[in-house]
């Protein structure tokens, strides 16, 4: 396969959500001797924007994105270990610590967003459900992460949000970290009145509040 | 006299019933289920079942599944505050109740959702009893002027203050059993009599998959000896927590349903036990839960057929929608459940005045489903052959002006026949204008102030009310709640 040909296989890849196809080629590439970094912004890369618009136009729907935001996930993990280390950092987006709150066991939201985020090129620490505020805490001090995710479908646990940017301030390290926060209950209005960073109405939107908080978009 | 036929829908083939239930056992063998509470797994564990501490996972045989379903009561009773009035849950009787555990409420001034306070229970509370056609009551709405530790206790509180029906609700938390139990036993007047006439019925819900929780698991358990019927909530969403097939999901219903089951009886035999749920669709587009999709009305359709045919009382979410004001969305999602629900047999059906994923009460919704309860009440009564002859006697000595309305066949039978509706509107147009032109909402909002002005509160003895402000309150305080709105 000359190169077009092998990067339209790996758009491809991405674009059908296949994610051992996808992580072969990426395989293929470093047994090659191949450019991790041009497979990634030539190959893996356009995939998940086309897959993007096929979201957009409404001919994908969630099973669809998830599975290519896999396969994304698949190919970068092969990949990322192979770049030097200023490009695998300038590539990353940066790191989000992610999860739903205590009391909380919905976690298909969280998921989505955990997803979407690594195929667009973050480092997603996902901690689950159920997360204790202390937890976040502690994963973002010992991830170096810039981002904190917090998701809560109940308007209960959705207080937990406050709690966790009181927390931060109270231990002097509320401007080390952007907080991003989601959910069912929680509005435009609820993440400006808590002084979140930022707000994602759905996952997508999600990734755009994190791309933008990181100065990426 | 020739009686009516019970109108009847169902959905699944015998064959398919058997696949269903022959995979959930399957994987009840194989697989298991998992059990984050300490003591289910020993109960699980005393009584033979193969359990792995470390993953939490129990996997239960095929003959303890049958023993504990031979165990289980096939029909459950349920009277109501005063003790007098009793509702038989089981067969293809039909017990409608509001939906449950609301966390919004739909503003009746501006439409718009806010959080419910104390005072939106009561009102609940007393629409509920006011209305005829909820057989129950539910702890439809949680109060956020009271802090959430007692959340689930308060809740029961106001219902049992201002309704006398049975209570459709459950525990937020492993310590709020105990005072919910002690308020449903002072008002039988000890835990013997409680057993003897449940006045509550306990909601708990599996995680999907094929995961009981540590709380839910304890509700079971606490349950069951206090001889307090659970519904077991199966909640698979098709395609995201369970299988994305119909037949699929319920596979994964039935298995969490069984587990729940066999939990109760083992902790105490003969524990009676309601084989509900609350799965849904899902929206692969926006990521929601529809409850007013129509598959999800299938799968609650096809469970409560399973359960029927395990000899289970059974229940589902239905006659409740997504739309978010009390809309013609919201009439079309509930009657359809509604009259489905009736049509499929369904014991027990929670969800009218439920909008918005099951999250926000509306009470111009309550008092429209209302009348759609009544309407499929109706249905399921059916056609019979009130007297024979059934009218050739009406017709001797016909003439061209015969009229019926001043028959004495009439004013024996109208009233029986025909149910006599006054919300929708059957007014002439012009009667209709003159009227102030309201839609239905409109119509609605009135009925609730007008019931609000004129019902008068069926509030308990002086004396136990006082008793139940004692329990409440030794809660509150042990919870470190200093004050209560009532």
């Amino acid at each position: 396969m000359d190169m077009t040909t092998t990067f339209q296989a790996m758009t491809q890849a991405v674009v059908d959500g296949d994610r051992d196809k996808a992580a072969g080629l990426a395989r293929d590439v470093l047994a090659r001797g191949g450019d991790p970094q041009e497979a990634i912004e030539n190959g893996f890369i356009p995939g998940i924007q086309k897959v993007g618009v096929l979201w957009e136009s409404g001919e994908y729907f969630l099973p669809e994105l998830l599975a290519s935001a896999e396969a994304m996930k698949a190919a970068m993990a092969v990949l990322r270990p192979a770049l030097e280390t200023g490009r695998a950092a300038a590539l990353s987006l940066g790191k989000v610590v992610l999860g739903t709150i205590e009391g909380d066991i919905h976690d298909i939201g969280k998921n989505l967003v955990a997803a979407l985020l690594s195929a667009n090129g973050f480092e997603v620490v996902d901690l689950g459900a159920d997360v204790k505020i202390e937890r976040f805490i502690s994963a973002a001090e010992e991830s170096g992460a810039a981002i904190i995710g917090l998701s809560a479908l109940l308007t209960t646990t959705m207080l937990g949000q406050r709690r966790l940017l009181e927390e931060l301030k109270s231990r002097g390290i509320r401007e080390k970290y952007k907080v991003l926060v989601g959910g069912a209950p929680v509005t435009r209005k609820w993440a400006d009145d808590i002084g979140a960073d930022g707000y994602g109405e759905n996952a997508l939107a999600a990734v755009q509040a994190a791309k933008a908080l990181t100065g990426r978009r | 006299m020739i009686p009516a036929i019970r109108p009847k829908v169902e959905l699944l083939s015998p064959a398919l019933i058997d696949q269903i239930v022959g995979e959930a056992y399957l994987i009840l063998e194989r697989e298991g289920v998992l059990f984050e509470n300490a003591e289910a797994r020993a109960l699980f564990r005393a009584a033979g079942a193969s359990v792995d501490e470390a993953a939490q996972r129990v996997r239960i045989g095929r003959r303890l599944v049958e023993e504990s379903l031979l165990q289980t009561p096939a029909s459950v009773v349920l009277y109501d505050r005063q003790g007098e009035k009793s509702f038989h849950v089981g067969g293809d009787d039909v017990h409608f109740d509001p939906g449950s555990a609301g966390t919004r409420i739909v503003d009746l001034r501006t439409n718009r959702e806010r959080p419910p306070v104390t005072n939106d229970l009561v009102t609940q509370a007393r629409l509920t009893d006011a209305l005829p056609n909820f057989h129950f009551q539910s702890t439809s709405l949680v109060s956020s002027d009271v802090p959430p530790i007692i959340g689930d206790s308060y809740r029961v509180y106001i219902a049992l203050l201002h309704s006398a029906k049975p209570i459709v609700t459950g525990t937020f938390r492993v310590e709020g059993f105990g005072p919910m139990r002690d308020m449903l036993a002072a008002v039988r007047g000890g835990e013997d009599e409680l057993r003897r006439k449940p006045l509550a019925i306990f909601d708990a819900c599996p995680s999907p998959p094929l995961k009981w929780s540590h709380l839910t698991s304890q509700s079971l358990i606490d349950s069951a000896r206090a001889g307090i019927p659970s519904e077991l909530i199966s909640m698979g969403m098709t395609g995201a927590s369970s299988p994305a097939t119909i037949a699929g999901t319920l596979v994964q219903h039935v298995v969490e349903n069984l587990a729940g089951l066999v939990l109760c009886q083992l902790a105490a035999p003969g524990a009676p036990v309601i084989f509900g749920g609350s799965p849904s669709s899902f929206d692969m587009r926006k990521g929601t839960t529809p409850m007013g999709a129509v598959e999800t009305m299938m799968i609650d359709m096809a469970y409560a057929q399973i359960g029927k045919a395990l000899h289970l009382p059974t229940h589902a979410y239905m006659a409740l929608s997504d739309a978010k004001t009390a809309d013609a969305q919201a009439g079309y999602e509930s009657g359809i459940g509604a009259v489905l629900a009736a049509l499929a047999g369904v014991n027990v059906v929670s969800g009218p005045g439920m909008l918005n994923y099951e999250s926000a009460v509306s009470f111009e919704k309550l008092v429209i489903d209302d009348e759609i309860c009544g309407m499929a009440y109706r249905l399921i009564d059916g056609i019979a052959g009130r007297e024979i002859p059934l009218a050739e006697h009406l017709f001797r000595d016909f003439k061209p002006d015969t009229q019926f309305l001043t028959l004495p066949h009439t004013r024996k039978w109208y009233k029986l026949e025909h149910r006599l509706s006054t919300l929708p509107d059957r007014d002439t147009y012009d009667a209709w204008v003159a009227a102030g032109a309201k839609n239905i909402a409109g119509k609605a909002s009135d009925r609730v102030r007008e019931i609000l002005d004129k019902t008068p509160v069926r509030s308990p003895e002086p004396a136990l009310a006082e008793e139940l402000r004692r329990i409440i309150l030794d809660d509150a305080r042990r919870n470190g709640v200093a004050a209560l709105p009532v």
